[in-house]
């Protein structure tokens, strides 16, 4: 066993961080360094500029612009991403569809919208959740009618992240309602600019607006845009699933994040010292610290096993579950760590170029928000009641 | 031992829940929330009819003479609203302080005023690095003539926007000190905002403002009792209110239970649900048990008994807000995450009172001893 990194790796993280430093537009690195909102031109300006690098889909296939990188390679890259607080790479073309468009799309799909992914020209969202249809995905309603050579699609969709930027929707729906309830879903890909679809903005919690309702009246889809076979599109879901899951760990995130944290916690004083030396806090800190690094290892376990070939087991829940919870519980301690100077709700703070005078630590207006967002993770992408069901299944059978 | 409400206290309940249920439905408060103020004047005067703004006071001052039991009951019930007009910091915080500093005369210039709802103040106390030390002051009253000038920046002010009237904290040459200052006295002025929970407060900055002799409430020097003891009784209302978010939210997420569908049933009907929805109610009645324990100690003179009783239930009242606003929002899914949905409301106010008063590890070290 060799924990370490090699030198080849340590000469990738140089070449990765120095890329990152030389390219990453200050006033969008200082927006994600203060957790403030990103505007969607943020997103897409870094996203081409890794593409322009040949880093937007590192874990795609070479032929199709992926970048063969091992395990620990792909570590390291999310770490200097995390680390040089860059934007996150919208999941959804690249994590999301992609994947599903590799393993069951058509020569013809793919060349048209692998490329689009890429380049960032097409932002996509995934039309998946309906008001009735949240865990128990496959009771979704909206209804898709074939007539002639398109579908017609009418229905809800809800959740649905940044609809409100997106170009394109990879949806669920139902062509067949006579059909057993998983049996008659098909998934297929939607012009956001076609008539009949309207985007309404979903306030949450924290007083953003990331999520939307999207209501489809009658929206034409031509059947060319049909994903796998008809009825078939419960297969493409599950796929797509399997990959959100293994992402949203956020390790390197957490890593970030925990850093940060002890920068305020050494400005912050308590008793006239800085809460950092504090006994209860300080512990606090080291036990997330603890659980995380274990979280690390297990992670680059589980990729270590893939590369291997190994059919992913529980692994893809297991970080899901533990890994949301180490980023919701560093959430609480930015919180505690401001105090009662968490308490102030300061809008305009959160949006970049504010000159807002703070009140209490740098940055702190985001920390309640930010807590109050994060409630989301151990939400979505199979909540993690689902992704323990999924485990037990898993471990009961074995 | 007896746990029970006395006749007038149930009277009380029954007119503030009834006031809620009438007047502070979840849309009627969220137009009072976006409203230029954040309070509603006709609540006031409401409250005022009620009796509410004179319960903590003397009857022999125009007041009702409640005790902290009077003031759970009432709290309670707020809580279940969640209800945004000042009253904690008028009421309440500067009420008590006013009971146990003010002479007869400031009380007889202030009370009335009070009472019939004119005048709305707040406690100027928090700074920049205070944190959840009461005594860590580094506002200035330098002597002048027979008054002082005060110079202070005082942080996350409960109440400040709406304030009429303020009691500021500051060090003269003999030690802490409180003082009565306008708020339209020259010099001071509120940065206000709202917070993450639906209140006002703001940045409050006295620079160089003047105040006669007169002003000075309570002992030269000798208010960091005083201060402790009003603050304890802050805590333990604010113990009771976060009861009553606590009964809400653990109510309609269990009513939710017992709608929501998911693969052709109830969600309640997951046994991981139930345990959850479980866990929220032993944290419920933990809780409670420590917020009656908190009220019958809030008015004590026995200072380590008090001060044992309210950090307890302070340490208490955090660990149970937090599991059961998480969980609360966990369980409605996507819909908890929502503003429309009135559990992450809840969720926001026991968050808020987690932090106010002192966190959780303040008052795990103070029930210490510490
Ligand atoms: C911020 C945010 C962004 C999102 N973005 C998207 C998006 O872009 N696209 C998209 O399609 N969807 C998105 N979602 C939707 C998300 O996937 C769903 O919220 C999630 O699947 C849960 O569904 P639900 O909200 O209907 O909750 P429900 O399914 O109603 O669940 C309610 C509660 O019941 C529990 N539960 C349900 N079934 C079981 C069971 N069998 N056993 C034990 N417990 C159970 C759940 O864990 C939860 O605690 C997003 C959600 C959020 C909050």
């Amino acid at each position: 066993m060799d924990l370490s990194y090699s030198a080849e790796d340590l000469a990738f993280r140089d070449e990765v961080r120095t890329f990152i430093r030389d390219s990453l537009p200050t006033h969008i690195r200082d927006k994600v360094a203060a957790q403030q909102h990103l505007s969607k031109d943020d997103y897409v300006t870094w996203q081409k500029l890794l593409h322009g690098r040949g880093w937007m889909a590192p874990h795609w296939p070479k032929e199709w612009g992926g970048c063969d990188w091992s395990p620990v390679q792909r570590h390291i890259f999310d770490e200097e991403l995390n680390f040089g607080n860059t934007p996150r790479i919208m999941p959804f073309g690249t994590k999301m569809l992609a994947p599903v468009l590799l393993k069951f799309g058509t020569e013809a799909q793919k060349q048209r919208f692998l490329p689009r992914i890429l380049s960032s020209e097409d932002w996509w969202c995934q039309g998946y959740s309906e008001p009735g249809a949240g865990s128990d995905l496959a009771g979704l309603k909206t209804r898709a009618e074939r007539r002639g050579d398109h579908y017609v699609v009418t229905g809800q969709k809800t959740w649905t992240t940044l609809a409100q930027y997106a170009d394109w929707m990879f949806v669920l729906v139902r062509t067949d309602p006579g059909a057993k309830k998983q049996e008659g879903i098909s998934f297929i890909l939607m012009d956001m600019r076609s008539k009949g679809v309207s985007v309404r903005p979903i306030r949450t919690i924290d007083g953003s607006a990331e999520i939307n309702d999207v209501f489809l009246d009658e929206v034409e889809v031509p059947v060319e845009n049909l994903v796998g076979e008809e009825n078939k599109g419960w297969t493409c879901a599950k796929y797509l699933l399997g990959h959100e899951r293994s992402g949203i760990a956020g390790i390197a995130h957490s890593k970030k994040m925990l850093e940060k944290l002890r920068r305020v916690a050494a400005e912050e004083t308590i008793g006239g010292r800085p809460l950092i030396e504090h006994g209860p806090f300080r512990d606090k800190i080291a036990r997330i610290e603890v659980e995380l690094m274990a979280l690390e290892y297990t992670n680059l376990r589980a990729l270590a096993n893939e590369t291997r070939g190994a059919m992913p087991g529980p692994e893809p829940s297991i970080l899901k579950v533990r890994g949301t919870e180490i980023q919701q519980a560093i959430t609480e301690l930015f919180v505690e760590a401001a105090g009662p100077y968490a308490l102030p709700f300061l809008p305009e703070a959160l949006e970049g170029g504010a000159n807002v005078e703070p009140v209490g630590p740098d940055g702190a207006a985001a920390f309640a928000p930010t807590y109050l967002n994060w409630r989301k993770t151990s939400i979505y992408g199979g909540s993690n009641e689902i992704q323990k069901n999924i485990v037990s299944k898993i471990l009961l059978r074995a | 031992m007896d746990f029970g409400l006395s006749e007038q206290q149930q009277l009380l309940r029954d007119s503030i829940e009834r006031f809620v249920q009438d007047e502070y439905a979840f849309d009627a408060r969220r137009k009072i929330v976006a409203s230029e103020e954040g309070l509603s004047r006709d609540h006031w005067r409401t409250f005022a009819e009620l009796g509410l703004l004179a319960l903590p006071f003397a009857e022999d001052e125009g007041g009702i003479g409640g005790d902290g039991v009077d003031t759970m009951v009432v709290m309670e019930a707020f809580g279940k609203g969640l209800v945004v007009e000042p009253f904690l910091p008028t009421v309440i915080l500067c009420g008590s302080l006013l009971k146990l500093a003010a002479t007869a005369e400031q009380r007889a210039g202030l009370l009335p005023g009070i009472i019939d709802g004119e005048t709305l103040l707040a406690f100027a106390h928090g700074e920049r690095r205070a944190r959840h030390d009461l005594g860590h002051v580094e506002a200035k009253a330098a002597r002048s003539g027979d008054g002082f000038v005060l110079d202070a920046a005082k942080s996350v002010v409960l109440g400040a926007p709406s304030a009429t009237q303020f009691i500021v904290s500051a060090r003269t040459a003999a030690g802490i000190s409180l003082f009565l200052v306008p708020a339209d006295a020259a010099g001071l002025s509120v940065r206000p905002y709202l917070t993450i929970d639906g209140q006002r407060a703001g940045e409050v900055t006295l620079a160089g403002v003047t105040v006669g002799a007169e002003a000075l409430l309570g002992p030269d020097g000798g208010a960091l009792p005083l201060i402790e003891r009003a603050v304890d009784i802050a805590t333990a209302a604010v113990c009771a209110e976060a009861v009553g978010c606590m009964q809400a939210t653990f109510e309609r997420t269990r009513d939710y239970l017992n709608t929501r569908e998911q693969f052709g049933t109830k969600i309640g009907n997951f046994q991981a649900l139930q345990h959850a929805l479980v866990d929220m109610f032993v944290e419920l009645e933990q809780s409670r048990s420590m917020a009656i324990v908190a009220a019958v100690h809030a008015g004590s003179d026995d200072d380590a008994a008090r001060r044992r009783a309210i950090s307890a239930a302070k340490v208490q009242i955090g660990k149970s807000g937090r599991i059961i606003g998480q969980t609360a929002v966990q369980l409605h899914g996507g819909m908890g995450m929502t503003d429309e949905m009135q559990v992450g409301h809840y969720f926001k106010r026991l968050t808020a009172i987690e932090q106010s008063f002192g966190d959780s590890d303040h008052h795990l070290a103070r029930f210490q001893g510490g």
